[in-house]
């Protein structure tokens, strides 16, 4: 059990973090609890977030996107698939550990399975058999993690280089990206591995659906309120994935808004013809 | 990693028209519920149709934007992403709105569709909502984890027609909507102006 140890040196900078969290989410602008109720966007920050989103726009345009779309045009799929298959086998170690924290004995079985197999089998984790012996599917972060202790959204903050997130998340982010269980092993490649292989992973994200990143970054009226909506969307949906209360909340019913029966305002009737005349 | 806009997953967030499905069977559902899986399956494999044609680029997306007016709502998608706009538009402005509306949905979306060629649909579920019916699916596209799309079908408009869709939570509607109002606020507000720009999208 090589990596026990670390696992159990992995709570305690989490806790002091965790910790460091709460006091700092304590001291931010928070948001009337109705509106977040109502599931609206705080975005206490917003001119130094687009002051942020104009740099990561600059780095995109000039360094991360054309590498990106190098990447995947040097390397066949197959062995981008292969990158992604052992970045992703990497990060499950620090999946297992929050999903023991977050109290949930199961999935963290899934991730150290998923882990033992893909490792062994899947050769230092670049197949994934697991997916064919159908063990589930682990995602989880420090950011889930903080969700689950009942910590709340907090503000929507874009961060240099990373992009969208919340305050809650940015904790969850800096927290996996710099306490990777695998960064404690005795025998490692690099420092901060999981770093690394987070930024092939998106590399080959960035490359693979380059025209529809690009879609949003360069060709939106406004790719800064587009990258925050399917962002905090995105993420919702992601922590509300087992709740089906909120799942449900996530629905807007264009019908009620514009009201389907508008006799009283022809103007509102969504069901004239647009042919018509 | 720089600015990348969205999580992992989400990348496949603008999708719409253009993934390139293959549609698998359905269990036996109530009647509605059998419709609404019905109706997606149909959209699945026209869309496949129109990708295998070989036509040219041009050609594929009058196909889409035919696909996109028989399968879905679109006054009412239009009118919604137009938002309180809306209601001060005139009878005639809503009618060339939603007509540009409709090319430039079909252009922006259809013109993605490359990069999910090969993608599967598998239908999971449909159930009854307040406007209509929402049915369930999850999309495999090569090397990634499956990842879940909800299409909302309604009969408001007199026949059953899509209008909305999920993907990994993100809301197509509420995020054209925002879209369109951040152009209208860069055209300070002009809805004439926005209907000729969208017309000419693309």
């Amino acid at each position: 059990m090589e990596y026990r140890r670390p696992v159990l040196m992995r709570f305690v900078p989490k806790l002091v973090l965790a910790l460091a969290a709460f006091s700092a989410l304590a001291a931010c602008a928070t948001q009337p609890p109705e509106e977040a109720a109502r599931g609206e966007i705080f975005d206490p920050y917003e001119n130094t977030n687009r002051a942020i989103h104009r740099f990561n726009l600059g780095v995109d345009r000039y360094l991360f996107g054309p590498a990106s779309k190098g990447y995947v045009s040097v390397f066949p799929e197959p062995i981008v698939t292969s990158f992604n298959h052992f970045a992703e086998n990497i990060s499950l170690p620090g999946q297992a550990v929050d999903y023991l924290l977050q109290g949930k004995p199961k999935e963290m079985g899934y991730a150290l399975l998923r882990f033992a197999v893909n490792s062994t089998v899947g050769i230092a984790g670049l197949s994934d058999p697991a997916s064919d012996l159908k063990i589930p599917q682990v995602d989880t972060d420090f950011g889930e993690t903080l969700h689950v202790w009942g910590f709340g959204e907090g503000a929507y903050v874009e961060l240099p280089l990373y992009g969208p997130s919340t305050t809650r998340d940015a904790i969850g982010v800096v927290v996996n990206l710099f306490t990777n269980p695998i960064d404690l092993a005795p025998t490692r490649p690099v420092d901060n591995l999981g770093l690394y292989t987070e930024l092939v992973r998106r590399m080959s994200d960035r490359g693979r659906y380059s025209q529809t990143v690009d879609s949003i970054l360069y060709e939106s009226a406004d790719s800064y309120a587009q990258a925050r909506l399917i962002y905090l969307q995105n993420r919702r949906f992601e922590l509300a994935r087992d709740d089906e209360e909120s799942y449900l909340g996530l629905y807007t019913d264009p019908y009620a808004e514009t009201g389907s029966g508008a006799a009283d305002d022809p103007y509102l009737d969504p069901y004239e013809d647009p042919y018509a005349e | 990693m720089p600015s990348n806009a969205i999580t992992r997953r989400a990348f496949v967030t603008t999708a719409l028209a253009g993934i390139g499905l293959a549609a698998t069977s359905l269990p036996a559902l109530a009647m509605t519920e059998t419709a609404a899986k019905k109706l997606v399956d149909s959209v699945v494999a026209e869309i496949n149709k129109v990708i295998a044609s070989g036509k040219s680029e041009s050609a594929m997306l009058r196909d889409f934007e035919k696909i996109f007016v028989r399968y879905g709502d679109v006054p009412i998608m239009a009118r919604y992403a137009l938002g309180p706009d809306a209601r001060s538009a005139s009878k005639s402005q809503m009618r060339q709105f939603t007509s540009a509306f409709q090319h430039y949905i079909s252009r922006k979306y259809g013109r993605r569709f490359r990069e999910f060629i090969g993608g599967q649909v598998t239908v999971t579920g449909a159930r009854k909502i307040k406007a209509g019916y929402e049915v369930r699916s999850t999309v495999k596209l090569r090397g990634e984890a499956p990842f879940e799309v909800t299409f909302l079908v309604s009969d408001k408009s007199g026949k059953d027609k899509f209008y909305n869709m999920f993907i990994e939570g993100v809301n197509m509607l509420l995020t054209e909507r925002t879209e369109i109002g951040a152009m209208l606020d860069a055209r300070r507000g002009n809805l004439d102006q926005l209907i000729r720009d969208l017309k000419s999208y693309g």
